[in-house]
């Protein structure tokens, strides 16, 4: 046993690597992406990035039905892709234990929408658990490995970026080899036509049965606290934390570390031994509704949000009335919104876009910041792919306006982009996709995927080709054109040569992240005031290193990285290239 | 008794080693540790926090407003923004480097003036200092964030000693001579309060 601090996701991936999991297939998404990179590093698991997340379930599931322990991560939105193959997961059971992870985002700090995937749990009617710290991440892991084999289904993991995202102390131990359970041939188990699948309903309602009565047997899983009996706290996740900052001894807690499905019988006597019972759980009232059910008297989101993450600060003042007291300044402090870093290749194609006035058909990757001001380039950003039929759509019923274009992020176009272009070209739509391709998945901190001739495990593979891709699609390759975004005057050329098309075309955009370290740093830019007619056109590009310093921008040289697009818009010849 | 250290700052400006050097100090002392992150997307240039709490046991992984008794700033205008999650009596050490928001670079609003100035009227202890100047001459410009960890040392209840060992174990060898000298030229620097 050793003891370390670890971020959530490094200890689920430790959890792995000790429970024997031989297999880890995901697709990144905040805040679940560290998991797989951290399970990568250890030889003894085959681990890589999936196109998109039912993908990776999938992969998951085909290596349980082979006998071997298996994992996949994703983020809350990632689940609805792999709902699919969720639920049948459900009715086939495993052989091999498979564990699904997802982690939601109470707060938005980086996602789209705000969900609490608790819901998939009881509608898919698997067993989903919730750890509050990295040890818990850890242990839980290993449990549910167990528990997954004994009961033949797959067991999701509930984590929130506050889990995730944060490191505590977990105690380490070695690797447990787990040999590969037998695989035998049983069409009635896995293969789900109506006459097997009804079969294996009863078994998963029978399943459910047994679960019940084992989180009121012994389930390891949930944890009750008596303390005080004044008040008694259901609750589980990082809400625990929260509330033991507050209450400390004044409380008695029922822990949920199992949140699907309830101990009710337990949760009955608890809610009979204290005075008050209070349910807190960030986003939805699950618990507190399963409670009312059970005849159970409760507070909870009569007095708690519905909306956003929980903190101790947020609980203490709802539930104690209890204010923080601080100072701050007087006056109102300017935002500072998440911009394109310096140098990113996005910059001089939202330009370029917002220049022609164009419809833009967005979607999920850095490029969602050409939406914000002052490009402001983006009309639409939906989910993972939308911005290809979406855009379809869109030019159909608005009868091919001729000023609409779809942007989409090599890895999102891998991901779920494809089918939509298939579309376009299958309906006689016309259509311009723009494909931004920066060499590697962005957002979620640089992860390789199809195109950039990498693996998960930095093994060289031979790309796959973007401009292929959409000739197989059905676009023809005279109207599959690739672009440098440096140069926004060759863009927009090509941009209305395709848009004024009478046939579907795509417009790869290539240039790497800025981030990337095969692009050069070695230079910076200046303004030379003397010659600068403070015109301002250097900052339309919304670069966050120009700024104005009195009546004339200059360049912050500690952010600048040499991209030289500020230098394309000088009409004055001001600025000048500085080797470092 | 638990101790809360923020840092705060700009996405990218290495706020994350900065916290993983405290957390690796308290866990050395045998402290526990709890230190909350956030990746993603405001680390593409917006407003970033990480808290780090340790003592005999931390429950929350986040600190409260009031609550902090040190705030470890990479900006002028970040420690404004995260003024109000000091305690009476807690220390601000900022940075006096300014990186201009969006909304100031469109125009739409203003870099407030004279923010240290306005934060010690209001009876707050602050250690500004010109990090970035100090990571430049220790040899990076990115050293920033260890040259604040030096400046802390005075505050914090780690020794020297600690924090050093503590940087040790969390950069890269290579690294180690340019972070050891930003660590120096912030534990060195001039404290006014």
């Amino acid at each position: 046993m050793a003891k370390t601090i670890m971020l959530g996701n490094q200890a689920v991936a430790q959890g792995l690597y000790e429970s024997g999991c031989v297999l880890v297939s995901s697709y990144p998404g905040t805040p679940s992406t560290e998991i797989t990179e951290f399970a990568a590093k250890y030889d003894e698991i085959y681990a890589e990035w999936a196109p998109n997340e039912k993908v990776a379930l999938e992969v998951a599931l085909g290596g349980a039905i082979a006998g071997g322990r298996t994992f996949c991560a994703m983020k809350h939105v990632g689940l609805n892709v792999a709902a699919d193959p969720l639920f049948i997961t459900s009715y086939t059971g495993i052989n091999g234990g498979m564990i699904i992870a997802v982690a939601d985002d109470p707060g938005m700090h980086s996602s789209q929408n705000e969900q609490d995937s608790r819901h998939y749990a009881a509608a898919a009617k698997l067993p989903m658990i919730e750890p509050s710290d990295s040890g818990e991440c850890l242990n839980f892991v290993k449990i549910a490995y167990e528990m997954s084999e004994k009961y033949d289904t797959p067991f999701i993991l509930r984590l929130s970026t506050r889990v995730s995202h944060s490191q505590s102390i977990v105690e380490t131990s070695p690797r447990q080899e787990i040999a590969l359970k037998d695989y035998e041939k049983n069409p009635q188990k896995y293969v789900m036509m109506p006459a097997n699948a009804k079969l294996r309903h009863v078994v998963v309602e029978e399943r459910l049965d047994k679960l019940v009565e084992w989180t009121d047997n012994g389930c390891p899983f949930n944890k009750v606290e008596y303390n005080s009996k004044k008040i008694g706290i259901v609750t589980s996740g990082i809400s625990y934390d929260y509330a033991k900052e507050v209450f400390g001894e004044d409380a008695s807690y029922f822990k949920l570390g199992m949140v699907y499905p309830l101990p009710e019988k337990a949760l009955v006597e608890f809610a009979s031994q204290v005075e008050r019972v209070i349910v807190i759980e960030e986003l939805d009232d699950i618990f507190e509704t399963h409670l009312k059910k059970l005849g159970i008297k409760t507070d909870g989101k009569n007095l708690l949000p519905k909306i956003s993450e929980f903190s101790h600060e947020l609980i203490r003042e709802k539930l104690l009335g209890i204010k923080a007291e601080f100072s701050e300044l007087d006056q109102t402090l300017p935002n500072r919104p998440p911009v394109m870093c310096p140098g990113c290749p996005h910059r001089g194609l939202f330009y370029t876009l917002k220049k022609m006035k164009l419809t833009v058909s967005g979607d999920i990757g850095c490029y969602t910041l050409g939406a914000v001001p002052p490009l402001g380039a983006i009309d639409t950003t939906l989910c993972m792919g939308a911005s290809v039929s979406a855009l379809h759509g869109f030019d159909k019923v608005r009868n091919n306006p001729k000023n609409t274009v779809a942007v989409i992020g090599d890895s999102t176009f891998m991901h779920s982009g494809i089918t939509g272009l298939c579309n376009i070209t299958y309906n006689q739509g016309i259509s311009t996709v723009l494909i931004l391709d920066n060499s590697i998945t962005g957002m979620t901190g640089h992860q390789q995927n199809p195109t950039t001739g990498l693996t998960l495990k930095n093994q060289p593979v031979t790309p796959i080709s973007i401009e292929k891709i959409c000739e197989g699609a059905g676009v023809s390759p005279e109207h599959i054109r690739v672009c440098d975004p440096a140069d926004p005057k060759q863009l927009e050329k090509v941009i209305k040569e395709e848009i004024d098309s009478d046939v579907p075309s795509v417009i790869i955009v290539r240039r790497p992240c800025a981030l990337l370290k095969k692009v050069p740093k070695d230079t910076y830019y200046i303004i030379n005031p003397d010659t600068c007619r403070s015109c301002r056109a250097c900052m339309s590009i919304a670069c966050p290193a120009i700024s104005m310093t009195g009546s004339k921008p200059t360049i912050d040289t500690s952010l600048c990285i040499g991209c030289g697009l500020c230098k394309n818009m000088c009409r004055f010849d001001s600025i000048t290239q500085v080797v470092r | 008794m638990v101790k809360n250290i923020m840092i705060v700052g700009v996405g990218g400006q290495g706020s994350l080693l900065a916290s993983r050097i405290v957390g690796n100090a308290a866990m050395a002392q045998g402290y526990d540790v709890k230190v909350s992150e956030v990746h993603g997307m405001s680390q593409r240039g917006g407003s970033v926090v990480t808290y780090v709490r340790y003592g005999d046991k931390v429950h929350s992984p986040v600190i409260g407003r009031g609550e902090a008794d040190i705030i470890i700033s990479f900006e002028q205008l970040e420690a404004a923004r995260w003024l109000s999650f000091l305690k009476k009596d807690g220390v601000l050490i900022t940075s006096t480097q300014k990186i201009m928001p969006m909304p100031v670079i469109t125009g739409s609003t203003q870099y407030p003036d004279e923010l240290i100035s306005q934060i010690k009227e209001k009876n707050i202890k602050v250690v500004a200092i010109d990090a970035l100047s100090k990571a430049e001459k220790a040899g990076s410009i990115k050293a920033v964030n260890v040259v604040l960890i030096g400046a802390m040392t005075h505050y914090s209840n780690f020794s020297k000693q600690q924090l050093l060992d503590a940087l040790k174990t969390s950069v890269p060898q290579k690294l180690l001579s340019v972070n050891l000298n930003a660590f120096e030229s912030g534990y060195e620097c001039e404290q006014t309060l």
